[in-house]
């Protein structure tokens, strides 16, 4: 029934253009109401049509489902080419189910350029499920570029105190870290003739090249994860950026870093990564350590979350890398349980980082204070958000049962097939996680009312309620029966392994 | 030396923009000062009529005329049309800007005409002295033109400035032509090029000649180190110049490029090669650098194309077909994003207001968000954000660089890309995160608003479809 829509077309397309027909009515804050109405069900026809993607996509084959291919650019090879396989598929869902959140959480807070604010979030969905679905190099590179816009505008515009320092900051970084993709795709052109990536797959590279090409697209991906130690735009990207913009920063931008590790060093350059997994193994549990106690030593909350979110990530890139030393020490199952747990914890950090900053949104909407120091005993004014605040703090530190527990426990796991001690020191991250998300949690909302700000505090409205609260069930579904999401990603992970495991070199 | 009927079909876009231009001139002296417009109208006629003759003279092959004076190809045709509609567009951009400065005369239509004239003889010379007579007839035309408000100090300083560096470089070319002139005895750049293959006692002294045309053309392009009257000249001369000396002329330029180095000199490619490397590089850097130092938006400009004349030399220097396809696309791009930020700035500005300030960008979003939109989609083109046109070209250099191998110059130039964003990101800062301090509306006539609005949009729509231009500009070179 759906085979012969051109659906990932419409999923880029649609809130595109949905974003431009809400700055075509909201051009005068007068007319706010309206942009929010078509900002909302812009974004919800977007989910529903992303759900059949979900029910329709045959978790049996590993090849690209849902494919389109047109001609842009021919006279270079050039193609508008798409395609979701179980990699891109639960991130596209994932992507259009966060803007709905997100036009939500910005309902009432936004009063500033209203239709701006839902238009720039409506553009990046599509392009980030742009990104997600593009099976062509330039194309992928073009939506990847692309979607920093948006993102600089949401952050500079409705952003905090230091808003300008931050978005620049961000922007630059990333920019910075793209350009040299560009140049990777590029010279993969001048090799190949061709600027399909599955045919990049199978091109045949040696070694020094492959090195070179690994190194660059590492620059691109590691920025955005982002990984220690290119992670310092993160924080102040996160702490300026208003709440919808952290949101979607946490739950979707940095999943992009992660999928193009899957999309492209790996499987493009097989033999580098296996050389050089020592280094990235390394970035990845500094990142898992280092970075949790820097996350430890916080004020601010919505900083300590985005340093949390820094050492979750680095969770996704241990499991990627650690393939291959797995491979070697086990069997390829442990293997291919190390990718999914990635994988799981991509899409679980999404909901549960975002549910994280929503609360903090929640707070900060109410007393303009980030700093843990100004808040206590907020569960005395608040009961119903200190249940989403606790469970979802609770969540964050991989308690079993929620879906924060699934990706971290099937990579430490996995591996422990590995190296002993890398599973050791990734399975700090229990310790260190619950630490410093409890001890905020226990600082901000249990304890004695701090002062006459927090007296003051009124609970949460049906919107908050309804937002938090389907973000609990979804963690809470994904933490109780994962199954469906690693089904629908086996078959693509065990093909990646299967082709990994074959050396390009010639 | 006969000259055919024929000769005269294949010249008729200059013979017509030549009458048109006298006639405009007659016609104004004459007219009173109520019917001004008059004369605006005319030179946009002139300017349609000549681009009209040019569609109908498409060449399909290269043609010769007048003795090999004159040459009509397909590059050329197609870079004459973007010259008059360029100019087209850059007096409609104008037109309100001189009024309101009582500037709205005769003299400015008139040299416009003459400039374009120039750049017309200069993209379809086959000779060195018909390149330098186009040439010399575009700069004075300009050196006139920067000087078009003679009460301002700063216009004349900018003229006097423009019209001393210009005639250095004028002289420092006209010493390359003689030079190679005397080792070749041509004049004829088909025959130029066949004597430079045939010879090979004299590779010193021709290589002697090729630096100071290099240099000649450094300076008309504004590439670092010949870049000292760029950013003094834009900003020193009206805005409507300004317009004019940093668009279209590129593409003269261009074709001059094209014209003497490779129609002429193309043997001598591993010798001009390293220059240009030299120059690119060092445009990019100065030009990226500077540019964020600078605080009045036209300086900003003036480095920023520095930069670009940079970044679209790269293409020559691989010496393809390929190569040089990517450079005119980049030089086609170029005219038509500075355009469109020159345009903005001329919107905003308004009688006893120059808008030539970063600072007087404060707040646009708030003002008019529209306009704002269109500044925000050229300073990301420009920045080479895709998928907007300007990445395009970018795109189509640096592909070419990494496929002859410019490896390092590749990663250079995306470098120094990185750089400069930062210069037009500031500009979007200012627009969409500062607020207004400046609250009066902006008063443009619709003509205006509609060619701006069209000039923002073409670079996005052209940028989500770039076949068609990257076609024409590959298919034009043969």
């Amino acid at each position: 029934m759906f085979a012969d829509l051109p659906l990932l077309s419409l999923l880029i397309w649609l809130p595109i253009l949905g974003g431009f027909w809400v700055l075509a009515v909201g051009r005068n804050d007068s007319s706010a109401p309206v942009a929010r109405a078509v900002a909302l069900l812009v974004s919800i026809v977007t989910f529903v049509l992303s759900l059949p993607l979900f029910f329709a996509f045959d978790s049996s084959t590993a090849a690209m489902q849902f494919s389109e291919k047109l001609a842009w650019i021919p006279n270079f090879h050039i193609y508008y080419s798409l395609g979701v396989d179980g990699f891109s598929m639960p991130l596209i869902v994932l992507t259009s189910f966060m803007t709905i959140l997100v036009i939500l959480a910005g309902w009432e807070v936004i009063q500033y350029k209203v239709a701006q604010y839902m238009a720039a979030f409506l553009i990046m969905e599509g392009l980030m499920i742009g990104v997600f679905a593009a099976l062509d190099a330039i194309l992928f590179y073009v939506l990847w570029e692309a979607m920093l816009v948006p993102m600089f505008i949401i952050i500079g515009v409705w952003g905090g105190q230091r808003r300008v320092y931050a978005t620049i900051k961000f922007f630059l970084y990333t920019f910075l870290g793209s350009v040299f993709m560009l140049i990777a795709l590029l010279y993969l052109y001048s090799v190949s003739n061709s600027f399909d990536i599955l045919a990049y797959h199978k091109q045949a590279l040696p070694m020094n090249v492959q090195v070179w090409i690994f190194f660059a697209f590492l620059v691109a991906f590691a920025v955005k994860v982002p990984m220690w130690p290119v992670h310092t735009w993160l924080p102040d990207a996160h702490v300026e950026a208003p709440t919808g913009g952290s949101v979607i920063l946490a739950a979707i931008m940095l999943k992009l870093g992660a999928y193009g590790f899957l999309r492209f060093s790996l499987p493009i350059t097989p033999d580098a990564s296996h050389a050089l997994e020592g280094m990235m193994i390394t970035l990845s549990l500094i990142a898992v350590v280092y970075i949790g106690f820097v996350a430890l030593a916080q004020q601010d909350m919505k900083k300590l979350i985005a340093y949390s979110s820094i050492s979750h990530m680095g969770f996704v890139t241990l499991g990627f890398f650690t393939t291959y030393m797995i491979t070697a020490h086990s069997n390829p199952a442990s293997a291919a349980m190390a990718v999914e747990g990635g994988m799981v914890q991509m899409v679980s950090h999404g909901f549960i980082s975002g549910a994280l900053f929503l609360c903090v949104g929640v707070l900060y909407d109410r007393m303009h204070s980030r700093q843990i120091g100004d808040y206590g005993g907020v569960a005395n004014t608040m009961p119903r958000f200190a249940m989403f605040a606790v469970f979802f703090g609770m969540a964050n530190s991989g308690l079993p049962g929620t879906s924060g527990f699934v990706g971290e426990f099937l990579v430490i796991l996995s591996s422990f097939k590995a190296n002993f001690w890398i599973a050791f020191l990734a399975a700090t991250t229990l310790i260190l996680g619950a630490a410093y998300t409890l001890w905020m949690v226990k600082r901000v909302i249990f304890g004695k009312i701090a002062n006459d700000h927090v007296k003051e505090l009124t609970d949460i409205g049906a919107r908050e309620t309804l937002i938090l609260t389907i973000l609990a069930v979804t963690v809470l579904a994904f933490g109780i029966y994962p199954a469906p999401l690693l089904d629908v990603m086996h078959t693509t992970v065990q093909h990646l392994l299967e082709h990994i495991s074959h050396t390009k070199v010639l | 030396m006969t000259l055919a009927v024929t000769d005269f079909a294949v010249v008729m876009p200059e013979i017509f923009l030549l009458t048109m231009a006298c006639l405009v001139l007659v016609i104004d002296v004459y007219l009173p000062e109520t019917m001004r417009n008059l004369t605006y109208q005319l030179s946009q006629g002139t300017l349609i009529g000549t681009a009209l003759f040019i569609v109908a003279m498409y060449p399909t092959k290269p043609v010769l005329a007048m003795n090999n004076m004159f040459v009509s190809d397909q590059m050329g045709a197609l870079l004459k049309l973007f010259i008059c509609g360029i100019v087209f567009m850059a007096f409609i951009y104008s037109r309100g800007y001189l009024r309101d400065r009582n500037l709205l005369k005769g003299e400015f239509f008139v040299l416009g005409l003459l400039a374009t004239l120039g750049m017309l003889v200069m993209v379809s010379a086959h000779t060195f002295l018909t390149i330098y007579l186009g040439l010399e007839l575009l700069s004075l035309s300009m050196y006139a033109l920067v000087a078009l408000n003679r009460d301002s100090a700063q216009s004349s300083e900018a003229a006097m400035k423009y019209f001393v560096l210009g005639a250095l470089a004028s002289g420092m070319l006209l010493y390359g032509i003689s030079i190679i002139y005397g080792v070749t005895g041509q004049m004829d750049l088909a025959a130029v090029a066949n004597a430079i293959k045939a010879d090979h006692e004299h590779h010193t002294a021709l290589v002697f000649g090729v630096v100071f045309i290099v240099v000649g053309l450094g300076f008309k392009f504004g590439a670092v180190p010949f870049h000292m009257w760029v950013p003094d000249v834009y900003q020193g001369a009206p805005t409507p110049v300004t317009l004019l000396i940093s668009s279209a002329p590129k593409l003269a330029a261009f074709a001059m490029l094209m014209r003497l180095l490779v129609d002429g000199m193309q043997h001598l490619h591993a010798d001009w090669q390293g220059m240009i490397i030299v120059l690119s590089v060092l445009s990019m850097a100065i030009g990226n650098l500077v540019a964020i130092a600078q605080s009045n938006i036209k300086r900003m400009l003036a480095y920023s194309t520095i930069s670009h004349v940079g970044f679209l030399m790269l293409g020559i220097l691989t010496a393809t077909k390929t190569g040089y396809a990517a450079a005119m696309f980049y030089t086609i791009v170029y005219t038509l994003m500075s355009l469109g930020g020159f345009g903005v700035i001329l919107l905003l500005s308004r009688a006893g207001f120059e808008a030539d300030k970063l600072d007087d960008f404060k707040g646009l979003n708030a003002r008019n968000s529209w306009f704002a939109f269109i500044m925000l989609i050229l300073m990301l083109s420009m920045a080479g954000m895709p998928p907007l046109l300007g990445f395009w070209a970018k795109w189509a250099v640096l592909s070419e660089l990494i496929n002859s191998g410019f490896m390092w110059i590749a990663i250079t130039a995306v470098m120094f890309s990185v750089i400069g964003a930062y210069y037009y990101l500031r500009i979007i800062k200012l627009m969409y995160f500062d607020k207004p301090e400046d609250t009066n509306p902006l008063t443009a006539d619709n003509d205006m608003q509609v060619a701006l609005s069209v000039n923002g949009l073409a670079i996005l729509f052209l940028g989500l479809v770039p076949q068609g231009l990257l076609t024409v500009c590959l298919t034009s070179l043969g």
